[in-house]
């Protein structure tokens, strides 16, 4: 009983910040600016299909990049000394301690036509490459911001490996690859989908990071919904319908992830 | 016993951030021996079994097998196979596909597969287990499934790191004679790491005793036990009184204030040198009969037998007997000239 007590709070703070607005998202949904019920809201998507496509294409691209630059790192990670550890972690956290916008801006300013790059660029001849306002550095943006998000849950899960297990897939004739197929790869599978999540929701929804870097011609999901909120196209039942249809999308594809995650598993087993 | 060398270690270095583990060892290794690696922790054991297995290349120096150079192989490419020291099964694989594990890599035709796989898991006494999760096993049978994993492959040789250091007294004991049996079974070199010297004794036909990285005596459990070549040995194999002597010529040395025959010869004259006496070779005798005179300190049931302190002129004996006396007791201890061991007094390494 008094576990049920102590859990109140929480039940609370579910209610009032996470049923309540998802029940206020469904409500417009599903209405007209007057109240009255209609599925035109919904059918309207329809016409922005391209933009969600691409925002998937973007998180995608986004996801993949991080999990191929952020799964040998983190095992090599797991496999340092332990104070080289602290500290290489350390690293990878420190930018999170800065705003997310200012991050952000920092790199608009280095991929600018006029930027650091492309001066750095130009001392040698070469360029000046387009690279701001283009689809490649908003998903630059992503990687960049999100890159911490997929480290460290799969570090979490390797630094659990023990090394003598990686030894003894060596031990019985694994190279590397084959090493990293048939045990790391099955053992760490629940740090995989940790990250998959982590950094692929956050991408999929985003509208800073391809405002700032994608220019007008990038938008994202995440731009159209803010659009319906606080811009000029002013639209909170558009708006509404938008984000439960890209929230629904996100669910299918994490319970996607989910369960080949797990069936990885328990096939192996 | 044959004589063919299969592993042979040429003036191997290894060191760790400029910590010195090993500083040029050497050794050779026969074919179809069963050879421990017998030292204290530090000792550099297991480090030169990892120089074998491929997971620590080695400074300087070259390790040969079957007489070719293998010094820079990866693991994965070595005839040897290892089992370790925590068993390091793969947790996500029962234990037919954890056993099956190697003959997999090697793309054997699945019938084969599982004929080997089945008759090692056998061999190892899990018949029955082919199917079960080997989280949920008992150290034993984890160990059991981590040797079959690795004898399946059939190596050459045979690597083994403190196998039995996680397992009870009774286990160990049963897994000593079973290893034994699967050694002299499958005729496998088989290397093994310990610091347990009766374990070492139990098994073995050759013991390599190592001490600071550097190897102290090579022989059979007989021989390292019975011949100890220094003091170290002897107080690393076995309890062991062991006192400064002179050898004032061959066959007689002093000791504990008194002179000894012995049957040792060949000593320089004088020479200043390390005697040992084995606990149990020490002949409780009544105070006047013993060609030394000392006080029970103390006595401990062990079993066997009664495991005394004895104080002589400063100096604290053991003595291992099947008689007890009583503490603050004057006794005499007589040793026989064929129990005194002496050996060249050992220079600090």
């Amino acid at each position: 009983m008094k576990a049920k007590i102590a859990a109140a709070p929480y039940l609370v703070w579910m209610v009032l910040f996470i049923l309540v607005p998802l029940g206020v998202v469904v409500y417009f949904a599903f209405t007209t600016a007057d109240g009255a019920f209609t599925l035109d809201n919904i059918t309207e998507f329809a016409a922005y299909l391209p933009v969600f496509v691409r925002s998937l294409l973007f998180a995608v691209a986004a996801t993949v990049i991080c999990l191929v630059i952020a799964y040998p790192f983190s095992f090599m990670l797991s496999r340092m000394r332990l104070n080289h550890q602290r500290t290489v972690q350390m690293l990878v956290m420190l930018p999170m301690w800065m705003n997310f916008l200012l991050r952000t801006y920092a790199w608009m300013t280095l991929l600018e036509n006029n930027g650091l790059i492309n001066k750095f660029l130009a001392l040698f001849g070469l360029g000046p490459l387009q690279m701001i306002n283009t689809g490649g550095a908003v998903v630059l943006g992503m990687v960049y911001n999100y890159l911490p998000y997929m480290i460290l849950p799969l570090y979490t899960v390797m630094v659990k490996i023990d090394q003598s297990v990686v030894e003894a897939a060596q031990d019985l004739g694994c190279n590397t690859l084959q090493m990293t197929a048939k045990v790391l790869m099955p053992l760490s599978v629940p740090g995989i989908v940790a990250g998959i999540t982590m950094v692929f929701v956050p991408s999929v929804s985003t509208f800073i990071i391809s405002r700032m870097l994608g220019g007008g011609n990038n938008l994202m999901m995440g731009d159209l919904i803010e659009m319906q909120f606080l811009g000029n196209s002013l639209n909170y039942n558009l708006g509404s319908a938008m984000s439960l249809v890209l929230m629904v999308v996100v669910l299918i594809c994490m319970s996607i992830t989910h369960v080949l995650g797990n069936e990885d598993v328990e096939e192996v087993m | 016993m044959s004589n063919n060398t299969i592993i042979s270690l040429k003036d191997i270095v290894v060191d760790f951030d400029g910590e010195v583990i090993l500083p040029g060892l050497s050794l050779d290794i026969h074919d179809k021996e069963f050879v421990t690696f017998l030292g204290p922790s530090g000792c550099g054991k297991t480090t030169t079994l990892r120089v074998i297995a491929g997971f620590i290349e080695p400074k300087s120096g070259s390790v040969f097998f079957d007489g070719k150079d293998i010094t820079h192989l990866p693991p994965y490419k070595r005839a040897v196979n290892t089992v370790f020291q925590k068993y390091a099964l793969f947790p996500h694989l029962n234990v037919f596909e954890n056993v099956a594990f190697g003959l997999r890599l090697q793309k054997l035709p699945e019938l084969e597969i599982r004929s080997r796989v089945l008759s090692m898991i056998e061999l190892v006494g899990l018949k029955g287990f082919e199917r079960r999760n080997t989280t949920s096993m008992s150290g034993g049978q984890q160990q059991r499934v981590a040797i079959a994993r690795a004898l399946v492959n059939q190596p050459k040789v045979l690597l083994l790191d403190e196998p039995l250091g996680a397992l009870d007294l009774k286990l160990r004991k049963e897994m000593q004679t079973e290893l034994k049996r699967i050694q002299q079974t499958t005729g496998i070199t088989f290397i093994y790491v310990t610091h347990d010297q009766e374990e070492a004794l139990t098994m073995s036909d050759t013991v390599v005793v190592m001490s600071k990285g550097y190897i102290q005596q090579i022989g059979t459990p007989e021989d390292i036990y019975n011949e100890p070549t220094n003091s170290f040995v002897a107080d690393f194999i076995g309890e062991s009184n062991i006192l400064d002597g002179i050898m004032h010529r061959d066959f007689v040395v002093e000791f504990a204030g008194r002179e000894f025959t012995c049957v040792d010869r060949g000593f320089d004259k004088q020479e200043l040198v390390n005697v040992v006496v084995r606990p149990e070779d020490i002949e409780v005798v009544p105070a006047i009969q013993g060609q030394l005179t000392g006080v029970v300190k103390s006595v401990v049931f062990k079993g066997v037998h009664f495991e005394m302190r004895v104080e002589q002129a400063g100096y604290e004996w053991i003595i291992h007997s099947t008689r007890a006396s009583q503490p603050g007791e004057l006794i005499g201890m007589n040793i026989g000239p064929e129990e005194i061991h002496i050996m060249h007094r050992m220079e600090e390494n």
